[in-house]
């Protein structure tokens, strides 16, 4: 491989008049993970609606490069095109995990939709890949047939990106993957994640507000304000030596403990 | 013109031909579920208001309509409907499945194999076999237009996680033609094998949610399964205890205080020629 894995240009998303992100360019490279920080309301989350293509930016592009067909512009494809890269390449996870999994459904089912949304029609074959990855994420097996409504708020993370990891993606994006949960569980989670990136050499765009989150698994930062990046380099060069008064702010507002 | 001031089939000739360009379009996307603009019926929504209005825009005075209610001419329902359309259309109604042009029907298919030229009109409640799975119609509208149906996949997979076995019974979806799923209205999963490459036409009416949809004459019809769970029907080990066959869908009955049980066929058209043929 030689080009980044996805790229974007200018990419800038307008609500009315209210700017949400404006001219956020950056190239996220294979087994790269990027993360962007700062505070609410900032621009972060529609940022990462727009390089998924779940939302479409008023200005800008952003390329992908896929794994058989070459670069893509993501806004470009038909939306069936785009459906099928989100369901097979790319990974999605959510900060609330009820938006990410079918909660009526087991958790067998939740991880193995995407399978079966790829035409595996094999029953034991699915259910064998979902109690590989079951285990993978550290939830016990006797619990694949249990809805993820009977799930701890950590559990159904860890299923949700079980569910999204089954069908081997090449880039995630993550909104917030450790928001709402208490620190013990959060630690648990982030080295799971931890693992499984480098594992799986997996890219990925991190979206957090906590810095903490961002050290320990970004390889980059982005540090947005008002819609707009106002630094961006190696994360513990931000984080160690913030340039930007707004991201010295932030690094200076950490809680010691 | 045949009962005072009703129009020809109760309907007017111009909502006939809305309905039957509707109808045109279902059968030319089979398995397609195509909006109408479904009328109000002297019927109240579920007693086969969907049905009706097929029924109403494809028959002619040289029909013979036959309806079953769970496979049963005799049912308050079946009787109501013939009776309906041999006042406003001025048709022949009949029992017999061979006779038939025109079948209206609740819940089954007949036992009689059916034969090219003939019409199956189904009843249909819930035209939408994703419904239970995914609430947003917007949603369901793209998942057909993409084919996206890994979602009914995971409905079967929760029943044999729970179940052990798919213990869908009837409303089993199918994938028609190779192309859309399609719920085949509540009849049981044992008529599912009649509706593929049938040589009558079926149509099905959904008179609540106002949507046709059809599969025409010799179409591919396959039940969903697993490789590893594929599709079976309901099987007993009992007989017709009227009839005595052993290849037909079977009703349970409960004879007397004691939980005596029998089985009777649930078509009674095939049952009755059945017992006239072995009394000869």
């Amino acid at each position: 491989m030689t080009g980044p894995i996805l790229s974007a240009k200018g990419v800038t998303k307008r609500f009315g008049s209210r700017i949400a992100c404006r001219g956020v360019s950056f190239d996220l490279w294979p087994g790269e993970v990027l993360g962007v920080v700062g505070e609410s309301g900032s621009g972060k989350t529609t940022l990462l609606n727009c390089l998924a293509g779940r939302l479409v930016p008023d200005e800008g592009r952003v390329a992908y490069e896929t794994a058989s067909i070459g670069t893509v512009d993501v806004h470009q494809l038909s939306e069936a095109r785009r459906r099928l890269l989100a369901r097979t390449e790319w990974g999605f996870v959510h900060q609330d995990a009820r938006e990410g999994l079918r909660m009526g459904a087991s958790a067998g089912a939740n991880i193995g939709e995407r399978l079966m949304a790829i035409g595996t029609r094999h029953y034991g074959e699915i259910r064998g890949k979902a109690s590989d990855w079951l285990s993978r994420v550290e939830i016990d097996l006797d619990r694949l047939d249990d809805r993820p409504t009977a799930y701890s708020g950590g559990m159904r993370q860890r299923l949700q990106i079980a569910r999204n990891l089954v069908s081997d993606p090449r880039l995630v994006f993550m909104d917030e993957p450790t928001g709402g949960l208490d620190v013990s569980v959060q630690a648990r989670l982030l080295d799971l994640l931890r693992g499984l990136v480098d594992s799986f050499h997996l890219s990925a765009v991190l979206v957090t507000h906590d810095l903490g989150v961002a050290r320990l698994l970004t390889h980059r930062l982005m540090v947005m304000q008002g819609g707009e990046v106002v630094e961006a380099g190696l994360t513990d060069q931000v984080l160690d030596d913030p340039q930007h008064a707004y991201t010295q702010m932030l690094v200076a507002s950490i809680l010691p403990v | 013109m045949t009962d005072g001031g009703y129009n020809y089939a109760y309907l007017d000739e111009q909502t006939k031909r809305m309905i039957r360009r509707a109808i045109l379009k279902a059968v030319a996307v089979p398995g397609y579920q195509v909006p109408f603009g479904g009328r109000e019926m002297p019927l109240p929504y579920g007693w086969g208001t969907g049905g009706i209005q097929v029924t109403a825009a494809i028959i002619g005075r040289d029909d013979t309509l036959k309806v079953i209610d769970q496979g049963a001419d005799d049912t308050t329902n079946a009787v109501s409907i013939r009776r309906f359309f041999a006042r406003v259309a001025d048709v022949a109604t009949t029992t017999r499945t061979e006779e038939a042009t025109v079948i209206q029907t609740r819940h089954r298919v007949p036992e009689t194999p059916l034969q090219d030229g003939q019409i199956l009109v189904f009843q249909v409640p819930i035209p939408e076999p994703l419904r239970m799975l995914e609430p947003r119609e917007t949603e369901t509208r793209t998942l057909h237009a993409l084919s996206e149906y890994g979602v009914m996949q995971v409905s079967l997979y929760e029943s044999i996680a729970r179940h052990g076995r798919i213990a869908k019974t009837y409303n089993y979806p199918v994938l028609v033609n190779g192309r859309y799923i399609m719920s085949p209205s509540p009849i049981p999963k044992f008529d599912n094998p009649k509706l593929d490459r049938n040589p009558a036409l079926q149509l099905y009416g959904a008179g609540r949610e106002k949507r046709i949809y059809a599969v025409p004459p010799h179409t591919p019809v396959k039940s969903l399964d697993f490789d590893d769970h594929p599709f079976e029907i309901e099987r007993w080990t009992e007989c017709c205890a009227l009839c005595g066959s052993t290849e037909s869908f079977l009703d349970e009955m409960i004879v007397d205080d004691a939980g005596k049980r029998r089985f009777i066929c649930s078509d009674t058209d095939y049952c009755q020629e059945r017992q006239e043929e072995q009394r000869r």
